[in-house]
């Protein structure tokens, strides 16, 4: 079975105080950690275990500058057997239909069976290039994927629903699946295998080898343009507490005394 | 005139919220715009389904088919294809919902209108379709336009506008419109519901929850958040990332893939308030919410904030809670 993972290098944000730019249109990066994005680190796993058990290849793909390379040794060094990294200045500002474009253009060429997505990305958070890719491709998909059983020809997936429900759906492969977080452990890397992915090699691809040409790409092919970023007008705000640990401890227990909560 | 299209999200019979959080969102597009609000139900027996949304809207389009019996994306486009095509409307509206997010993108790339998914603000400015949306878990707000188009396409967030009926009922019309599927879609079959594992632990029925999140950072500091809820007899519970980790089980797990809680108390440790979870516990009486990041979405829904390694306030709250249980004894 040879699988397809579309992935993407971003900022760690969870945890992160974020500044917007001058530019008003993106975020400051300097001083955030960036990864593979948490979705597609599942997807990722997934589709190595699908490889450890069917056989095949992984092929993992992603857009974006040299930097992302670290996100694509990742997957190298988790078991990914080829890298391609689509890169152009031309990409920059691409929404989720660009972004499928560029993917399209590239993975029509490959043979697959099977594509894996995150089922968002933790920056734009758009949840939409895995169904766009799969109209694009002509292959069936699902979304908020939460398990995948492969049988000839099918797969058996559970989507995730709401309140704790999900469905079990047949689809015919090849097929595109885009994958929710806890599908999977995803597993660490050792440091043998970040030493082996060193040597590998990844293929490098810009808009003219793609076919596509500058109006299919970045604002231009895009759907949905960026006007501004800014920070979330606060409607209301919590009474912070502040002091020393136990100073705080000491006011929140008299809190909870108040209210009979203790 | 224009038209401006809400497709209706159902499940086992059910109408779920987002359709009417949509259908007053969109009216006020309407009315703003001079354009025809219309819900589009597609089901099996749901007529009677038809009739609430037509309290709603000024026209419903019902479409019925066994096929249809539950929610298939591909039978979705084929059938919504087709009354796009044919009605050509300025807006068509879905939940960003495991519904929306399924069908939109993929209909939106065959029809190639433009779509933007998981808005909290949508409005026409002159004919351009203008959004907000966030980015990077809600820390950061966008304003984004669509490009120039006859038809746009958006899907909504849950709870973000409040659902009103309109006074008096908009007594629409209801259109019923023969099924154009000829076939099974083979490529894509539902098979069945699967239900959560019955759980050991109901935390919808505690009175004091202490909810964790990506914050804890290691399992190995678990058992310290287990002991600060023992000390204040509240029942663990935790966001979407510790399930997925494995942490707690997902009978734990507040927000809208897991519960809805609403108890007297909710102490948020580690949690930056991403609108899934947010959804599941803004009710409760009490939040006390403790969190690094100023900026955290969940200190606009706490009703005290501590800006503070929650290692370092976790030790301290649990010897004070005891200091006063001790004295109290």
């Amino acid at each position: 079975m040879d699988v397809v993972v579309c992935v993407k290098h971003v900022p760690e944000t969870a945890e992160a105080e974020l500044k917007i730019d001058a530019s008003g249109k993106t975020i400051e990066k300097t001083g955030l950690v960036f990864d593979i994005n948490e979705w597609d680190d599942y997807a990722l796993e997934e589709a190595v275990r699908i490889k450890e058990k069917q056989g095949g290849t992984v092929t993992a793909i992603t857009i974006g500058t040299q930097d992302t390379e670290s996100t694509l040794r990742k997957c190298l060094a988790r078991g990914a057997d080829t890298a391609i990294r689509l890169t152009d200045p031309k990409f920059e500002n691409s929404d989720a239909y660009a972004t499928a474009k560029i993917l399209h253009a590239t993975i029509k060429t490959l043979h697959y069976d099977l594509i894996l997505t995150g089922m968002q990305a933790g920056d734009d958070g758009n949840a939409a290039v895995g169904p766009i890719l799969a109209e694009m491709l002509g292959i069936p998909h699902a979304t908020m994927v939460k398990k995948i059983e492969l049988a000839t020809g099918t797969a058996k997936v559970n989507r995730e629903l709401e309140g704790g429900l999900e469905e079990q759906l047949e689809i015919k492969l090849p097929a595109l699946f885009s994958v929710q977080t806890g599908i999977n452990e995803p597993r660490y890397v050792s440091i043998m295998g970040i030493r082996k992915a060193m040597q590998k090699e990844i293929k490098i691809m810009t808009l003219a080898e793609t076919g596509l040409t500058e109006n299919d790409v970045g604002m231009a092919g895009s759907w949905i343009n960026i006007q501004k970023l800014y920070v979330p007008p606060v409607e209301k705000q919590a009474e912070f507490l502040k002091g020393t640990p136990d100073e705080i401890a000491a006011k929140l227990t008299d809190i909870l005394k108040s209210r009979g909560l203790i | 005139m224009a038209k401006i299209f809400v497709l209706a999200e159902h499940r086992q019979g059910q109408i779920r919220d987002i359709t009417y959080e949509m259908l007053t969102k969109a009216r006020e597009i309407a009315e703003k715009t001079n354009s025809e609000l219309t819900a589009i139900i597609l089901g099996n027996n749901i007529a009677e389904q038809a009739k609430t949304l037509a309290e709603y809207a000024k026209t419903v389009i019902l479409v019925q088919d066994p096929r249809l019996e539950n929610f298939n994306s591909e039978a979705y486009k084929k059938i919504l294809t087709k009354l796009i095509t044919e009605h050509k409307p300025s807006l068509v509206m879905m939940g960003h919902t495991s519904y929306g997010i399924e069908l939109a993108p993929r209909l939106a790339a065959a029809l190639n209108t433009p779509l933007a998914t998981d808005c909290i603000d949508l409005a026409f400015e002159g004919d351009t379709l203008t959004v907000t949306r966030q980015m990077y878990g809600g820390k950061v707000n966008v304003k984004a336009t669509a490009r120039k188009a006859e038809t746009y396409m958006a899907t909504i967030r849950q709870a973000t506008f409040t659902p009103q009926k309109p006074e008096p009922p908009a007594n629409g019309q209801i259109t019923e419109t023969p099924s154009p599927l000829t076939e099974e879609t083979t490529e894509k079959r539902f098979l069945q519901y699967v239900l959560p594992p019955p759980g050991g632990v109901d935390i919808t029925a505690a009175e004091k929850l202490v909810g964790v999140g990506r914050g804890v950072k290691d399992q190995a500091n678990m058992p310290i958040m287990e002991e600060l809820a023992k000390t204040l007899g509240a029942v663990l519970a935790c966001s979407r990332p510790i399930v997925d980790k494995g942490w707690l089980p997902s009978d734990r797990q507040v927000g809208s893939s897991g519960k809805t809680v609403k108890p007297k108390l909710y102490i948020a440790l580690g949690i930056s308030g991403a609108f899934q979870h947010v959804l599941g516990m803004k009710s409760s009486d009490l939040i006390i919410a403790v969190n690094k990041d100023p900026k955290a979405p969940i200190f606009s829904f706490a009703n005290y904030g501590i800006i503070e390694d929650l290692f370092k306030i976790v030790p301290s709250l649990k010897n004070k809670v005891n200091e006063f249980k001790t004295q109290k004894a």
